[in-house]
């Protein structure tokens, strides 16, 4: 293990005042990629306590994240338009459904735990496509406002507002996550992705562990999908699909699955990159799907371990 | 009874093109342990280079070999450039060939633009058999006892000859074939290539029965997978039955439970995955 010399809470408080004071300054198109950026972050965050430090590759995971869009939106349409109260409902449903989707996965291993996720994101895609009394069908909820805080005197209503709350709670994610890899419980999910069997040995329960992985994992993506419908004020299908997943994959792997930021800094690059080029070309997917086969070719570990290893090797030369 | 024997034959021959998509994919598994999501990408690159042909030509059977040489073609570069430098890493292959899946879209979306096309036919298939008030489209009569045929074909290729031959004991044990003094690499590139044409050729046949269009790519991967996961991943005869009960799942689904249709193909997959991952005929 290399000493990183911050520590991730200094980390996380000079990131998020960074982004506080970049958030004056930016018009309101910029803020809206930024809030973009960081749902995505929180998500692969999320993803990555489960492929990076679990190993098990989740092909997925956009189900958890859809599940609490469209859970926050019908509580916002149907029940209440309390941003609490459809934060947790949502949380909650995500990590219910995970909780049964797991017990499914789990019994599966390798390449078959790639295809049993595919799959049932595929179900869940097709529920969200043809329960039209519920979700919409094709068209999706509309009409989802800015929730009410519950605060007198803080309102969510403007871009400005919003994009305070999304920084403020990726900032919560990311110390959460700090806080869980670095317990006995993170460690051991670390021991069972090198080694299963020893831990198994060593009288942890190893299904148990993974499960509990999964879950949290999916609560992550939950809460991503919480930040995305109110922003974005409409959910579809598309949310629930096979291309979100693959993408949230994408920013673990060339972040760097295993550590802190990679998944962070992976969410930046997927989403600023794609802003960037669809401005100069109608043709992305091309240079997403070159992203993708690059990523793999090149920087299979993820650019943290590749800036460590370069760290590494000035100090020890 | 039409209604049925309607039913029968289109399920019959949505099966026999899903044998033709899927037993690629499910041979190149078991011989290189490679999983190629853009195995989809054959078939819609295929069917779109039939349809150029056809544009240019007229000639159906012209447009079957040009897609088969052009696909199987883009398939051994897909192989030997990209997908061999990953050979052990599960998921590495799963994002590589995702991205091979977006480029190969974009660029048919590009060149052949977003209107679903549908590919001409030779003219005597055109039309239909009558018996009482049963009527069968003569193409998909043909569709299915060529698809019976090719299933025949490959397994009398696999089983009864040398190749075949090389091609088991490579599912079983690639190090000892190549300790054997046989080039085990250009045995993967020619599995790899004859998988890619057989989806390019599936493109042609199934262009001219449904047409083809953005996004066939992602519809037929997940079909071919569901298929190759029933059946049993590496196995030519799982290939055969998955394909014949996700055609009949499939077909009979949309007739009768449509508002369930979308459901028959992928619970069934994962109903496998759960109680036998090995599906019905893979091996352990």
């Amino acid at each position: 293990m290399i000493k990183t010399r911050f520590s991730p809470g200094v980390a996380t408080a000079v990131g998020t005042i960074a982004l506080l004071a970049l958030g004056q300054g930016l018009s309101s198109y910029g803020i809206g990629l930024v809030i973009d950026c960081l749902v995505f972050a929180i998500l692969a965050l999320g993803l990555n306590l489960l492929l990076g430090y679990t190993g098990l590759p989740s092909l997925g995971h956009a189900v958890y994240f859809g599940v609490g869009a469209y859970a926050a939106g019908l509580m916002y349409l149907h029940v209440s338009t309390n941003f609490w109260l459809a934060a947790v409902v949502a949380i909650v449903a995500s990590m219910a459904v995970a909780a049964v989707y797991a017990l499914l996965a789990l019994r599966t291993v390798g390449v078959y735990f790639l295809i049993i996720t595919l799959a049932l994101g595929q179900i869940t895609w097709a529920v969200a496509f043809s329960w039209r009394s519920v979700t919409g069908g094709d068209d999706g909820l509309r009409g989802i406002g800015r929730p009410d805080l519950g605060i007198p005197g803080l309102s969510l209503g403007s871009t400005e507002s919003y994009y305070l709350l999304v920084v403020l709670a990726t900032a919560a994610a990311v110390c959460l996550m700090a806080v869980l890899v670095r317990s006995p419980f993170g460690h051991a999910l670390r021991g069972i992705h090198q080694n299963g069997p020893r831990m198994a040995a060593l009288g942890y329960n190893v299904w148990f562990y993974k499960y509990l992985s999964f879950i949290i994992s999916a609560g992550f993506a939950g809460y991503a999908g919480v930040l995305f419908v109110f922003y974005k004020g409409f959910v579809s299908p598309d949310v629930v699909g096979i291309v979100i997943s693959a993408e949230i994959t994408l920013m673990v792997i060339i972040g760097g699955a295993g550590t802190l930021a990679g998944p962070l800094l992976g969410a930046f690059i997927v989403i600023l990159l794609s802003h960037l080029v669809s401005g100069f070309t109608g043709r992305w997917v091309t240079w997403l799907g070159v992203l993708y086969v690059a990523a793999v070719l090149f920087a299979p570990q993820g650019i943290v371990a590749f800036v460590q290893d370069a760290f590494r090797t000035r100090r020890t030369s | 009874m039409s209604l049925y024997s309607i039913q029968i034959l289109n399920a019959l021959s949505l099966a026999m093109l899903l044998f033709l998509i899927a037993a690629g994919l499910s041979i190149i598994f078991g011989l290189m342990r490679i999983i190629n999501l853009a195995h989809g990408s054959f078939y819609l690159l295929g069917g779109y280079c039939g349809l150029s042909v056809m544009a240019r030509t007229g000639n159906f059977w012209l447009a079957l070999v040009v897609a088969a040489v052009v696909v199987g073609l883009v398939g051994v570069v897909l192989q030997r450039l990209l997908l061999q430098r990953v050979q052990d890493n599960e998921l590495g292959q799963v994002l590589m060939s995702f991205g091979v899946l977006l480029v190969i879209s974009d660029f048919a979306l590009w060149f052949w633009g977003g209107m679903p096309q549908t590919l001409g036919r030779p003219e005597f298939l055109e039309g239909a058999f009558r018996f009482d008030s049963m009527v069968f489209p003569k193409y998909r009569v043909a569709l299915i006892a060529c698809g019976a045929a090719v299933a025949l074909g490959l397994w009398l290729l696999i089983e009864r000859t040398r190749i075949g031959a090389i091609i088991r004991a490579g599912v079983d044990d690639p190090g000892m074939v190549r300790a054997q003094g046989i080039d085990i690499r250009l045995v993967f590139s020619l599995v790899f290539a004859g998988g890619a044409a057989l989806a390019g050729v599936a493109g042609v046949l199934g262009g001219a029965m449904l047409g083809i269009y953005p996004g066939a790519d992602f519809e037929v991967m997940l079909q071919a997978f569901a298929v190759v996961v029933i059946g049993g991943l590496g196995s030519l005869k799982g290939a055969f039955y998955g394909s014949l009960l996700i055609g009949f799942a499939d077909t009979l689904g949309k007739a009768f439970i449509p508002d369930l249709a979308m459901f028959t193909m992928f619970v069934p997959m994962v109903a496998m995955l759960v109680i036998r991952p090995n599906g019905l005929f893979g091996r352990a």
